[in-house]
């Protein structure tokens, strides 16, 4: 009955969250962010079409792998999910309107788990759809008899799933560090930065260390190792040393995003409305 | 253990770093209409804030019908919270708004909207229910406030400054939707610092300043505690000059002034019960008496006593 309870009140932070944010102005630099890689392949494809030049399938392939770690993955996912996630409070707080589910009977653990829920919904949705989009941009200039050879018979399928299901797990693991961050703190660009400079420096980072971080559970996952043609410094952000087996990295990334919602629900308990304050 | 059909603080204060919110707060709150009564900075938010768990208190204990704030699942079944934040969800209209939350609440479809459009009737806003809520006037945000506040049907209801941007009507109206549901048995708890509002609508009342509540109670049981005013009592009459002369002759009556039109005066006494006695007698013995009223028994006058009047002013 209690868990019914819970479910259904889920569902309804779920549903006002969805229509709230879910095209909202304040979002909009997300999608622009979030689908900005289209526009480069598509431009590509189109430059090749054009010319009627010749293209290299494996080189393009290492260019979007390399675009897809490089860039992808640990900037236009790392700051979409820090807009999405950091304002499910803290972009409530600034509207002055987050009391209205404070003043509600809704335990507030059930009122995190509904409004995460409702930021991986619009994060991996958006962040998926456009890595989909991505890749077939990527390819559109190739012979449709091409791409079904890589795709079906050069694990083409399997190298799509995977940067689906990356991008997916990348926004599980931001979505609950940022999520946690909007209670935390009020100014996104501390956290923001530290996190990043703690994503990026991970592979000089003591062993133990490295697993309290997302980025070293995502790199595992990357389909194509791609350090090799990425120039330095870059390359530091590609480099995997100890690459980790999907059994681990996939259950690791969980664990880290488990743990932190779980911190989150013990301050989201304490949280005081003071708008004032802001 | 605290009673469970009042709302009690006990020995509650609450500090902002090092700033002072409310300090020491001791008071328990029965049914009917309360008014938390004070200048701004007074702590009239802050208690009820600290009521319904926005805000936690840095030392004490608080019980609303004996549920602590921090169990807002039992809690929030019973309170109802119209806030002084003139802010809402973006893009909603107003009937979006009060049925949104009531989803939240756990109610299934029908019976929120069924709850959400008897909350919208009884503000008298079924007209602009469709419109979005930024559209709105400050007297209809205050209104869909109050039924957003009002929808789940609570035992208590707290309302800050409830009457700001209201038009007269709209006063009028809203404050006979108050009386109405005190009468239900209902917690009303107000905060303004307009005083003769409060005094016409409030059962007792609580005076706030600077973080301390100076007094508690009925308005009328507060003012007959002190002793250092002695009551003004306005009596109009047709032989002025001879109630005065029969009244001085009583120990408790410290002053009469008879007013310049000559059908009245202003009669200060330590105890109001035994003027009036005595004022009956004196009515039975020819003296025609049009009207007996208390001049200084409201809430701005207590105010004014207990914290003067600079602060009464703010």
């Amino acid at each position: 009955m209690l868990t019914n309870l819970r479910l259904a009140q889920i569902y309804a932070v779920l549903r006002l969250e969805l229509r709230k944010t879910f095209f909202s102005r304040r979002g909009l630099w997300v999608y622009l962010l979030a689908f900005s890689p289209i526009l480069l392949f598509a431009g590509h494809s189109i430059t090749m079409l054009h010319n009627g030049r010749p293209c290299d399938f494996g080189l393009d392939t290492n260019i979007f792998a390399t675009v897809f770690q490089v860039f992808y993955l640990r900037l236009a996912v790392f700051f979409g999910c820090l807009g999405i996630f950091m304002n499910l409070f803290r972009g409530e707080v600034l509207d002055k309107s987050l009391h209205y589910y404070f003043l509600a009977p809704i335990r507030r653990e059930v009122l995190l788990a509904g409004k995460f829920i409702a930021g991986l919904c619009v994060a991996m949705l958006t962040f998926c759809l456009s890595i989909i989009l991505q890749f077939f941009s990527m390819y559109a200039h190739y012979d449709w008899a091409v791409i079904q050879d890589y795709l079906w018979r050069n694990n083409g399928i399997q190298h799509l799933f995977a940067y689906v299901a990356v991008t997916a797990l990348a926004c599980l693991g931001y979505g609950s560090v940022f999520l946690a961050a909007g209670i935390l703190v009020r100014n996104p660009i501390i956290p923001a930065a530290v996190i990043l400079v703690w994503e990026a420096a991970n592979p000089l980072l003591p062993a133990l260390l490295q697993k309290f971080s997302v980025i070293y559970y995502l790199k595992s996952l990357c389909p194509i190792e791609v350090a090799p043609q990425v120039p330095p410094p870059f390359n530091l952000l590609a480099v995997n040393p100890e690459p980790i087996s999907a059994f681990i990295a996939v259950p690791g990334l969980f664990a880290v995003a488990a743990l932190v919602v779980l911190w989150a629900g013990t301050r989201i308990r304490k949280m005081e409305i003071s708008y004032s304050a802001e | 253990m605290p009673a469970n059909d009042q709302i009690v603080f006990e020995n509650v204060s609450k500090f902002y770093g090092e700033v002072l919110g409310v300090n020491r707060v001791n008071v328990s709150i029965p049914p009917g209409i309360t008014s938390l009564v004070g200048p701004n900075g007074s702590g009239k938010t802050t208690i009820m804030n600290l009521m319904t768990g926005l805000l936690q208190p840095t030392r004490g204990r608080i019980s609303v019908l004996g549920i602590a704030p921090n169990e807002p699942e039992r809690l929030f079944r019973e309170v109802g919270y119209c806030t002084q934040f003139d802010s809402f969800p973006k893009g909603l209209t107003g009937y979006e708004f009060v049925y949104s939350y009531l989803r939240v609440y756990g109610c299934r479809h029908q019976e929120a909207e069924d709850l959400a459009w008897r909350a919208i009737e009884r503000v008298n806003l079924v007209e602009a229910a469709k419109r979005k809520i930024a559209g709105y006037s400050k007297g209809m945000r205050q209104r869909i406030k109050l039924a957003q506040s009002i929808c789940h049907g609570p035992s208590v209801l707290i309302l800050d400054e409830p009457l700001n941007g209201l038009d007269p009507l709209a006063r009028a109206e809203t404050i006979a939707l108050f009386r109405a549901l005190a009468q239900d048995g209902m917690h009303v708890i107000i905060s303004s610092h307009i005083l003769h509002e409060v005094d016409a609508i409030s059962d007792q009342v609580i005076l706030l300043s600077n973080g301390y509540v100076v007094a508690e109670g009925q308005i009328r049981g507060v003012r007959n505690e002190m002793q250092e005013h002695p009551m003004q009592i306005l009596i109009r009459c047709n032989k002025p000059s001879e109630v005065a002369s029969r009244i001085f002759a009583q120990e408790h009556v410290v002053e009469a002034q008879i007013h310049k039109d000559g059908l009245g005066l202003l009669v200060r006494t330590r105890d109001a019960d035994k003027f009036y006695l005595m004022l009956n007698h004196i009515a039975m013995n020819g003296v025609g008496i049009e009207s007996v009223a208390p001049a200084d028994d409201d809430v701005n006058s207590l105010y004014e006593y207990l914290i003067g009047s600079d602060e009464a002013s703010k």
